[in-house]
């Protein structure tokens, strides 16, 4: 019997395993290295080096490969760069940030590595599988990232929480996926949906949609939707602040990626009013209690973990805008409106959380409301720039923000889902307060800081975060249509 | 290009303010007005440019911004807005000069917020495409609640953050609206391109203009402020330094109506004869309300908030007045556009010679005052003419406008003219009252070492009042420029109601 061989095209995976190798690399100098902040260095410069091959594959012609478990196509690449700007940018956070609270180990590095890692299989995945294996990979380095300061209780609170929640979410996703393949014989979601076309008399099969409904709860987990948003606040207030940087980003990222995948190709034809009214509920509760949570927040950095959810709400209201017909313009338009948004939250978030872990003492203390009292005569750049961010999350052009926000409206806006933008410009104008109460405390209040005006060292790395974010959010706010173009490019196969 | 310099020159001197030294506070002032003053130079360059004879844009410039979105960098001015960026580049100037000794804390971060609003209002003033305008709309809310929040008055926070909520909440839906508008496109492509989107605005039914109107005017009404929305303008007015003061009186207020004007009545022209009753009621309302509100003040700085209130209410009053066939008044129209000029330099001077008491005694309050002429009598000249211009005495600009109001708003719907008439009566009782405690009346001794107007202080009146007399006589010059203008929006309408009636 002849063997069938497989085609294996591992260029189109290139970006995964430099990634992977750069793991693996990173780990074996750990053990013979004991300067550990050079580890974060080569990193960071290895993560650059993914890059490369992400711009080449990015004019590539695209083919499923690995037996069409995953394939490289423009939407799985423009979150190849999502990814990787998140983990370099946060690399560059934790640099000093470990380094000022003892907990600098080369172990930190591999994590971030490791769990990029399954973020991209998760972009990349075309099999439910290979999702869940991604979604695996990720959330357990994850889960030992937010309890890696583990003298201070609250980190150690958030590694057991995220890792308890994050357990019932991934079964909730297994469980659907057993549904799923039981109702149609198959993993793959291009098969998924081809399945459906065949047989139409199937189209209401009752077991493949509460599959699909496990499946969105399983999503909601991970990308923190109210009500599915409890380990939120807490994780991200425990965690590393710049592990809660790239998890905030990250993780969200990730999980909206196989989402998107999965709802326009295996379910764009079944099931459509069902899912798009469930993501609509979703998304309206999601901005909702996100915003209205984070209004009573007196911390900065738990205010932020508010709003992220907020932000998962916006981003809902850009899935629930996918195609209601299938129309492929539509589509396009909703997945370029979510890619945008995304690669601006990047920046931007990962921006602000750099001011909080630059504000930050040892232990919790620093990032409180408070805390940022004057600082813009206490450190006029990080003020300014943090203005930038938190006018940026606003939503108020001229910051990229607005433009993420802009372009998911639209799609939603096309899609027939006017109500649905009206709640988000709503909730956004409600998000302005908290936000605004940050710009309030740095620039209006003026009353003398007690000890907090000692003044802030500014490390090197970190200043280079800042500045690259704060330049990311004011340039392509002036002038959107580089990154718009790129995001036009991040199409399914 | 000339359009292009005057948003460019302000930010280009915001930048370079952070390379001055802090501590020499005088060069940072000389450099801000230095700045201010080449706009106002490249502002009477463009006016003087300025076409008469032809209508529509002019120094138009389209250039691709996000060309996949079909949405351009399209700018360009007609009559509406050729004295709107001339009032803006002079209050501007100002307002800078006016802050050189009432400002000694952070001067420069001051000064460069100053002027990004400056480019942000004039940005809103020539946008002609529809996010072009959204962007500088939003923009120009952050400097002005940082200047409010920063250098204003005791409860300047809670000033600051209302009117960055209020507003931003009034600006929600019109996005969405606006992004409706632009998916409608020109029936094939969307597009935010202004005058391509006023060329289709038939596509549009009219029950859906009527709720996109309404978005449209919400954001607006907040921002001029029509009542019952104006609750965050005496709040900003009082905690706002006086140069916050000038500039929100005096332009800030104006890019509402002038909004009114440019979008929403073009874009949908069929929805205003269904709105007008309300605005028109509101706008009346606001007249009454503010001035009897005004009346009673005892802060002065609040009696001027609440009679902008009023003075607004005239300038909604003759933008959407119309007959019961749902014909315009051009008159009135004509006359809000300069109404808008008037008020910017009447309030403005108000607030300015406000600030200038405010700076020697620290107090707004009408009993702290009181026969201070004998110690002050340039000062008191001064105000008695910012008083009169104001309130609409013959000879000084007001006059023109209110006048020219009431005459459209009368042939169109005596009634709403009836009541605004009652609001000049109200305005002079008010403005003269002011003018009374302040001026005359017995001699408060807590004044006995109140010290006269500098020339620096002179000049600005002089500044102010000049303008003011010269729009009291020559209101044509203005208004042959600005007619063109009104007469291709309110023909727009009429032409809407036509197809509507068949």
């Amino acid at each position: 019997m002849p063997i069938e061989f497989p085609i294996l095209n591992f260029f189109a995976l290139s970006p995964i395993i430099v990634v992977i190798v750069l793991a693996l690399i990173v780990m074996v100098v750990d053990m013979l290295s004991q300067d550990k902040t050079a580890l974060g260095y080569l990193s960071a410069l290895g993560l650059l080096g993914a890059l490369i091959p992400c711009v080449t594959l990015l004019n590539q012609t695209k083919s499923p490969t690995f037996q069409n478990m995953v394939v490289s196509d423009g939407y799985a690449v423009v979150f190849y760069i999502i990814f990787i700007i998140a983990a370099l940018l946060s690399i560059l956070i934790a640099l000093t940030y470990l380094e000022e609270r003892g907990m600098q180990q080369g172990e930190y590095y591999i994590l971030i590595l490791l769990s990029t890692c399954g973020m991209m299989l998760m972009a990349a995945s075309t099999d439910l599988i290979v999702t869940f294996l991604g979604l695996e990979i990720m959330s357990i380095a994850l889960y030992v990232l937010a309890g890696f300061n583990r003298r201070l209780i609250s980190s150690g609170e958030a590694g057991l929480k995220y890792f308890l929640l994050g357990a019932f979410a991934s079964a909730f996703f297994l469980y659907g996926v057993a549904f799923i393949y039981g109702a149609t014989g198959s993993t793959n979601i291009h098969d998924i949906g081809t399945w459906f076309t065949d047989n139409p008399s199937y189209q209401s099969n009752p077991i493949a949609l509460v599959g699909l409904a496990l499946l969105i709860i399983g999503f909601a987990f991970k990308v923190a939707a109210v009500p599915f948003h409890w380990w939120t606040p807490d994780v991200y207030h425990g965690a590393p602040t710049s592990a809660t940087a790239f998890m905030a980003v990250g993780a969200k990222a990730a999980g909206f990626a196989a989402l998107v995948r999965i709802l326009s190709i295996s379910f764009g034809g079944v099931f459509t009013v069902q899912w798009q009214v469930a993501i609509s509920l979703l998304a309206v509760i999601t901005m909702t209690g996100g915003n209205i949570a984070a209004l009573a927040q007196k911390d900065v950095k738990r205010m932020l973990a508010y709003s992220s959810i907020a932000h998962a709400g916006y981003l809902l209201v850009g899935v629930a805008a996918l195609p209601p017909t299938g129309d492929e313009l539509y589509r396009v338009q909703a997945v370029s409106g979510l890619l945008l948004y995304l690669m601006s939250y990047t920046f931007i978030n990962i921006g602000a959380f750099a001011v909080v872990a630059l504000l930050e003492k040892r232990g919790e203390i620093g990032t409180k409301l408070s805390d940022y009292t004057a600082l813009s005569t206490r450190q006029p750049f990080i003020a300014f720039v943090m203005l930038l961010f938190m006018f940026s999350l606003t939503g108020i052009p001229p910051f990229i923000g607005f433009w993420g926000k802009w372009y998911v409206f639209w799609a939603a806006v096309d899609a027939q889902l006017s109500w649905l933008a009206a709640i988000g410009m709503i909730n956004s104008a409600i998000s302005a307060f908290y936000y605004l109460s940050v710009v309030v405390q740095m620039y209006m209040r003026t009353e003398p800081a007690g000890d907090e005006a000692v003044p802030i060292a500014l490390p090197a790395p970190i200043v280079v975060t800042v500045a690259v974010t704060a330049m990311f959010t004011l340039l392509f706010g002036l002038w959107p249509t580089p990154l718009i173009d790129l995001m036009s490019l991040g199409m399914f196969g | 290009m000339i359009l292009t310099f005057l948003l460019v020159v302000p930010i280009i001197g915001a930048i370079s303010l952070i390379f001055l030294p802090r501590e020499n506070k005088q060069l940072i002032n000389w450099f801000a007005f230095a700045v201010t003053v080449v706009n106002v130079v490249i502002s009477l360059h463009l006016y003087l440019l300025y076409d008469v004879s032809s209508e529509g844009y002019q120094f138009t410039l389209k250039i691709a911004w996000i060309p996949s979105l079909n949405v351009y960098y399209h700018i360009g001015i007609d009559g509406l807005s050729v004295f709107l960026i001339l009032l803006t580049t002079f209050l501007s100037a100002i307002a800078v000069i006016s802050s050189w000794t009432a400002i000694d804390e952070q001067v420069k971060e001051y000064m460069a917020l100053m002027l990004l609003l400056e480019t942000a209002v004039i940005g809103v003033f020539i946008s002609l495409d529809l996010f072009l305008f959204y962007l500088f709309w939003e923009a120009s809310l952050i400097p002005m609640a940082l200047l409010i929040g920063r250098w204003g008055g005791k409860d300047r926070i809670y000033a600051s953050i209302k009117f960055i909520l209020y507003t931003m909440s009034g600006s929600a839906l019109m996005l969405v609206a606006a992004i409706v508008v632009y998916n409608f496109g020109d029936g094939v492509n969307p597009t935010s391109d202004l005058p391509t989107l006023v060329a289709h605005s038939h596509l549009i039914s009219e029950d859906m203009q009527k709720l996109l109107f309404f978005a449209f005017i919400l954001a607006f009404s907040v921002k001029v402020p029509l009542f019952p929305l104006h609750t965050w303008l005496p709040a900003a007015h009082v905690q706002a330094p006086t140069a916050g003061s000038i500039i929100l009186a005096g332009v800030l207020l104006k890019l509402g109506t002038y909004s009114m004007m440019r979008f929403a009545i073009p874009l949908f022209p069929k929805a205003v004869a269904f709105w007008s009753p309300l605005l028109v009621t509101l706008a009346v309302i606001g007249i009454l309300y503010g001035a009897l509100v005004a009346l009673v003040q005892d802060d002065v700085k609040k009696l001027v908030a609440y009679s902008s209130v009023a003075h607004m209410g005239f300038v909604v009053l003759g933008i959407f007045v119309m007959d019961q066939n749902g014909m315009m008044s051009r008159q009135a129209m004509s006359a809000a556009v300069l109404q808008m000029v008037n008020h910017g330099l009447s309030t403005g001077m108000l607030f300015f010679l406000v600030g200038v008491l405010y700076e020697r005694r620290h107090t707004r309050e009408f009993s702290q005052y009181g026969g201070i002429w004998v110690k002050v009598p340039v000062f008191g000249s001064f105000f008695i003419l910012a008083a009169f211009s104001s309130v609409g005495l013959p000879g000084l600009n007001g006059f023109v406008g209110e006048f020219l109001i009431l005459m459209g708003t009368f042939s169109r719907n005596p009634v709403a003219a009836l009541f605004a008439t009652f609001g000049i009566v109200l305005a002079a009782w008010y403005i003269l009252t002011a003018v009374r405690k302040i001026l005359f009346g017995p001699f408060n001794p807590a004044n006995n070492n109140l010290t006269d107007m500098n020339p620096r202080e002179i000049g600005i009146s002089l500044a102010f009042i000049i303008p003011c007399f010269f729009i009291g006589f020559f209101p044509n010059t203005l208004l042959k420029i600005i007619n063109p203008s009104t007469e291709s929006i309110a023909s727009l309408v009429d032409t809407a109601i036509l197809i509507v009636s068949k």
